[in-house]
């Protein structure tokens, strides 16, 4: 167990290594020199070289990733070109912000997937299975920016229920868990569950009618052991495949929260991005990536680890 | 090579693979849903390709004096965008770019992830290490993250869109390769060609690509979906295509401000996008369980 969980954690290693050369090179992949986004365009040929010289831009490749993995491993993200402050300031606060709206969004869509997967596996091939396994492929194949904007038509739009964007009264730096605070909450964390509520569902389905074909079961079920032992049964088998996939999700949706943020204008890191790209501020555009795909993969650590130590049989696998 | 084993092999193919296909095509066609969804797609797909035919109007002409209009209009059956352009016209043009930017990336990285995959998987060894470890760093972004990475360095445009997406989807493409070839290339009977002197490039082509493409294309089936939702949101976001041209994705971002004014207008393009690719969900679906693909 120890060993694996070692070896797994020492695999992370290159990984990481590999994600951080990735989000290093997208500056350097964006067309034209990177200090052209720096500088006023009619800056002067000496003014030009002074900056690649002090932003280190004439030294070779590897010398610069080396200095920037140093500064980085430091918690120095670099500067924004657009509002000057340090990445690592603007990423904290966005970031709080991005992790409640997701951690918000996975419970709704782990509840409601585990609620729809059971139905579904446990009444297999019966007209309640088909509409749940229905609603669980409109929740992977609906564009979830669109449906978020449908859910600001209804409810914002017709009905003046809640409003369409922003995050309250207090903004995201005196966040309280009032109703004013918490309305702002409701559809972004609606629209954004819709994603892992298809995926859970999917999962559990196919966990449930897997387990409930299986001749431990059937063979409890002739002994005549109720439904309820049975259900016992098919909840210990199938939580840690599902709680993994909810792990995954989790990740995903602070990956890729970019979208729904735009929509609701949601003061988070995807909101930040959509900033970065839009005024081509690069180190703000590489610092996000970065933070959120170590995110990612401390995430997917995190899972494996967790899956092992409530499953035994993956470790085997 | 022996000339044994090559007939043997030319004449296990032979008989198989027909058989194979066109019991899948009949169970296929035996699921109703799965043909509501494809009869969906040759619909889109040949509004795609006879849009000057079928749109009533240009979908580039502006004017400033019918902006917004209502669905059922006179004239414009769904109305007009912000700019006064008809919206039925758009949104059937729109089918082009759509259509092309969400189903190109999918289809290059079959083919590049697939090779990569396969090439991993039947050498082994370094190349497979080499190829495999750099395949898990691009896994390790979340899909959306790292397409908007790319396409958010790269800049704006078709063409940045189409290569920042294609590279999203061949690491997942060219895993499922990797595993299900190295697993076949351990079956005893590509052993055995092997030992009776096939090639190397006999062998893949008739064993290993025989085995591994059915698997990898239902998978690859399954992303189009996941593709064409993500390069509209490219497009959503201001990144893939520029405006004046009518993509689903750019149309829904340009008329976010006008759902005040015309709210229901302002949703069709994304109703499109969920058309869409839902119905290549569903055939997607629909042909796993017809070859019998397990996920």
């Amino acid at each position: 167990m120890l060993l694996y969980i070692a070896k797994r954690v020492l695999y992370t290693l290159p990984v990481a290594l590999g994600v951080s050369i990735v989000c290093f090179m997208l500056v350097h992949i964006a067309p034209g020199d990177p200090l052209t986004s720096v500088l006023p365009p009619d800056a002067s040929a000496q003014l030009q070289a002074e900056m690649r010289r002090l932003y280190g831009f004439d030294r070779p490749l590897p010398v610069q990733y080396g200095l920037w993995l140093l500064k980085t491993l430091q918690g120095d993200l670099g500067t924004s070109i657009a509002t000057g402050r340090a990445v690592a300031v603007e990423l904290w606060s966005a970031m709080g912000n991005t992790l409640m709206l997701a951690v918000l969004a996975t419970a709704i869509g782990f509840v409601l997937g585990c609620l729809f997967g059971f139905v579904a596996g446990y009444f297999r091939d019966s007209w309640i299975d088909k509409l749940a396994s229905f609603v669980s492929i409109i929740g992977v194949s609906v564009p979830h920016y669109w449906l978020g904007m449908v859910l600001v038509i209804i409810f914002s739009v017709q009905l003046n229920w809640l409003p369409a964007t922003g995050a309250g009264p207090g903004g995201s730096a005196d966040w309280v868990w009032d109703w004013a605070h918490i309305r702002h909450l409701i559809l972004p964390a609606v629209t954004m569950s819709v994603i892992p509520m298809g995926i859970v569902a999917r999962t559990v389905r196919a966990l449930v009618a897997d387990i409930l074909s299986q001749e431990f079961i059937v063979g409890q079920r002739a002994k005549g052991l109720l439904d309820l032992g049975v259900l016992r049964h098919v909840i210990k088998n199938a939580a840690p495949t599902a709680l993994a996939v909810m792990g995954l999700q989790l990740g995903y949706l602070l990956g890729g929260s970019i979208l729904i943020e735009t929509v609701f204008s949601w003061p988070g890191t995807g909101f930040l991005l959509g900033q970065a790209i839009f005024q081509r501020d690069l180190p703000l555009l590489q610092g996000t990536i970065l933070v959120l795909a170590m995110f990612f993969v401390a995430l997917n650590l995190i899972v494996d680890v967790v899956q092992t130590l409530l499953d035994p049989r993956v470790q085997r696998s | 090579m022996s000339a044994t084993a090559a007939t043997f092999e030319r004449l296990a193919t032979v008989e198989r693979s027909p058989g194979y296909w066109s019991g899948v095509i009949r169970r296929l066609r035996r699921d109703p849903v799965a043909m509501v969804a494809l009869a969906i797609i040759i619909g889109l797909v040949l509004m795609a390709l006879f849009s000057p035919w079928i749109a009533p109007a240009d979908p580039y002409r502006s004017s400033m004096l019918r902006r917004l209009r209502p669905i059922g209009t006179p004239g414009f059956p769904l109305g007009t965008d912000e700019l006064g352009r008809d919206m039925l016209s758009r949104l059937i043009y729109g089918a082009r770019l759509s259509l092309l930017m969400g189903v190109t990336p999918v289809f290059i990285a079959f083919f590049v992830g697939s090779f990569l995959g396969i090439t991993a998987g039947y050498v082994g060894g370094k190349v497979n290490t080499v190829v495999m470890r750099t395949v898990d760093v691009f896994f390790a972004f979340p899909s959306v993250l790292l397409a908007i990475a790319l396409s958010g360095a790269l800049g704006a445009g078709i063409f940045n869109g189409l290569l920042s997406l294609s590279i999203v989807f061949i690491p997942p493409i060219a895993r499922i390769a990797e595993s299900v070839t190295t697993a076949v290339r351990k079956i005893d009977y590509v052993e055995a060609a092997r030992a009776s002197g096939a090639s190397s490039m006999t062998i893949i082509r008739v064993h290993v690509l025989g085995n591994v493409l059915g698997p990898i294309f239902v998978y690859a089936t399954g992303l189009i979906s996941v593709s064409l939702i993500l390069a509209s949101g490219l497009s959503f976001l201001g990144l893939g295509v520029k405006p004046p041209e009518p993509e689903w994705g750019l149309m829904l971002n340009t008329l976010r401000n006008a759902i005040y004014v015309q709210p229901w207008v302002a949703a069709l393009p994304g109703l499109m996008i969920f058309i869409t690719s839902i119905s290549f969900n569903l055939l997607s679906d629909g042909l796993r369980s017809a070859m019998d693909i397990k996920a």
